[in-house]
């Protein structure tokens, strides 16, 4: 139920890749017909990709993933824009992919505005508007939230940056095939999707810019794609999103209904059988699969194990369980007091997940905190 | 990550409670920080016959504490103070580089709990 971190590639992901390994090796830069068929295999699996977000193929901009993809918005506007403004907007709850390149930015003598959330995770968009300068070339807001699953008002903000005549980007990883992404509705000029959060191979994503934007691509090389990412084309890995992209068009509804239900039932079972546990994230504007909770007086690492000794995977924003030793910025960002930072849970369900499993899930996680707060000191005896 | 020894005495906490008539409490750490650990023990002759822990915490800081009560069990309290961080790492067959400073509480936690009970016994109380 980890299901935010990755997932498990779809067999038929799987079978699409396997021929492109040893039958058709070629390399789609290659005249020949065995370089022919890679190239036809990328021309179509560029046009499922950009099908998918309402793009059209020449759009699309095939990476190693989505940290390559905010990698090279950020820095490909930022540098092609230098002489015309250094200020990029962003906000505090993004993903490391783009809070990290903005802190690079920011060393390299650009000026970044980091934009407050609210305690269910939400971007006012004022705050947005307020930040804007003649200065700013950039406005880069997740659209939703890898660890809360909050949904940000990715139409607002566009409008808002179009007006100003700022160019809009959105880390949209965790919701493509969580929700519909239509890059016209949300109106952004660049979006970043990952294959391995749908059910689709690691190594490979893709960066959607909207045509006439200019970009500096980030290494130099050959004309791949488009002349913005040099580099033979890892045609196994594209054939594999591209599949895992129509696959993931294909359940789409089905999916948000069924995951729906799952999160729901989940989180009001939590809420109701557990003492001192409150949900974290909007109760509303948020993914599909996200239930992320916390619990007062218990430490998320321990729950984390203990679940993990029942066979169930899940994740935590607890400072224990981070190499830096530091509670989630994106909890520190809603607000939450430090003494109850630690005790929280992230489940991400995914369409294998069943009721039966939630009930599991649910039944374990009562006695799991009830057996870690009678171990608490700072847990009122009962 | 977890040596099998930290996983068994985490699932299988040895010695968690309170001590009604405790000789010493120690307590350490800070709930913000993510870890805390209170320690109470019993003594008898400069021995100690009993030791009780509770702690909020990760996988190691449960695990620590639950080995620092078995070992220090039957010891002398000059024994007892002998105990480190080390060796508790050590005990649990080693604890991953990260844990070894901020989840380790429970030498501390057992140290100042015999400061505690030292201290009572010289004001008398």
């Amino acid at each position: 139920m980890d299901h935010g971190a990755t997932t498990r590639p779809d067999p038929e992901v799987v079978n699409a890749m396997l021929p492109f390994y040893d039958e058709f090796f070629g390399n789609a830069s290659s005249l020949h017909s065995i370089g022919q068929e890679a190239a036809q295999a990328l021309a179509s699996s560029r046009k499922t990709v950009a099908d998918l977000l309402g793009a059209e193929a020449g759009e699309i901009i095939f990476t190693s993933g989505g940290t390559e993809s905010d990698n090279l918005a950020l820095k490909g506007i930022a540098y092609l824009k230098k002489n015309k403004g250094k200020h990029i907007i962003t906000s505090v709850i993004e993903h490391p992919a783009i809070l990290n390149t903005c802190k690079y930015l920011g060393d390299m003598g650009y000026r970044i505005t980091y934009v407050p959330v609210d305690d269910q995770g939400l971007v006012d968009p004022a705050d947005v508007e307020d930040a804007v300068t003649d200065d700013t070339i950039l406005i880069s807001v997740m659209h939703a939230n890898n660890e809360i699953g909050t949904i940000q008002p990715i139409e607002e903000i566009s409008a808002i940056a179009h007006k100003h005549g700022v160019l809009v980007h959105t880390d949209a990883v965790q919701s493509v095939g969580k929700m519909p992404v239509n890059v016209d509705d949300l109106g952004v000029d660049m979006l970043s999707i990952s294959a391995h959060k749908i059910y689709g191979p690691k190594g490979v994503g893709a960066l959607y810019v909207r045509k006439g934007t200019r970009l500096q691509g980030l290494s130099q090389g050959g004309s791949h794609e488009m002349g913005k990412r040099a580099g033979t084309e890892n045609i196994p890995g594209i054939v594999g999103m591209a599949k895992a992209v129509e696959l993931a068009r294909h359940r789409l509804d089905g999916d948000i209904k069924y995951l729906d239900n799952l999160r729901d039932t989940m989180i009001r079972k939590i809420l109701d059988l557990i003492p001192e546990s409150y949900l974290n994230g909007h109760p509303t504007k948020r993914l599909c699969n996200n239930v992320h909770v916390r619990f007062s007086y218990v430490e998320g690492e321990s729950l984390l194990m203990m679940l993990d000794m029942k066979g169930v995977a899940v994740s935590t924003g607890s400072a224990c369980s981070s190499k830096s030793l530091e509670p989630s910025h994106v909890l520190a960002a809603l607000g939450i007091v430090p003494e109850e930072i630690h005790g929280n849970l992230r489940i991400t369900l995914g369409h294998e997940n069943t009721m039966d499993e939630v009930d599991y899930v649910v039944e374990n996680l009562v006695d799991i905190v009830k057996k870690l707060r009678a171990m608490s000191p700072i847990a009122p005896k009962i | 990550m977890y040596s099998e020894k930290v996983l068994d005495h985490f699932s299988n906490p040895r010695n968690v409670g309170e001590i009604e008539d405790a000789d010493g409490v120690g307590e350490v750490g800070n709930p913000a920080c993510g870890d805390m650990m209170t320690i109470y023990i019993k003594v008898d002759d400069g021995k100690l016959t009993n030791i009780k822990f509770k702690t909020f915490g990760c996988g190691a800081a449960i695990a620590t504490s639950s080995m620092i009560t078995e070992m220090a069990m039957g010891m002398t309290i000059e024994e007892a103070l002998e105990i480190t961080r080390d060796s508790v790492a050590d005990a649990l067959d080693g604890l991953p580089p990260v844990k070894l400073h901020c989840s380790n509480l429970a030498a501390d936690g057992l140290h100042a709990a015999i400061e505690d009970y030292l201290k009572k016994k010289e004001t008398g109380n």
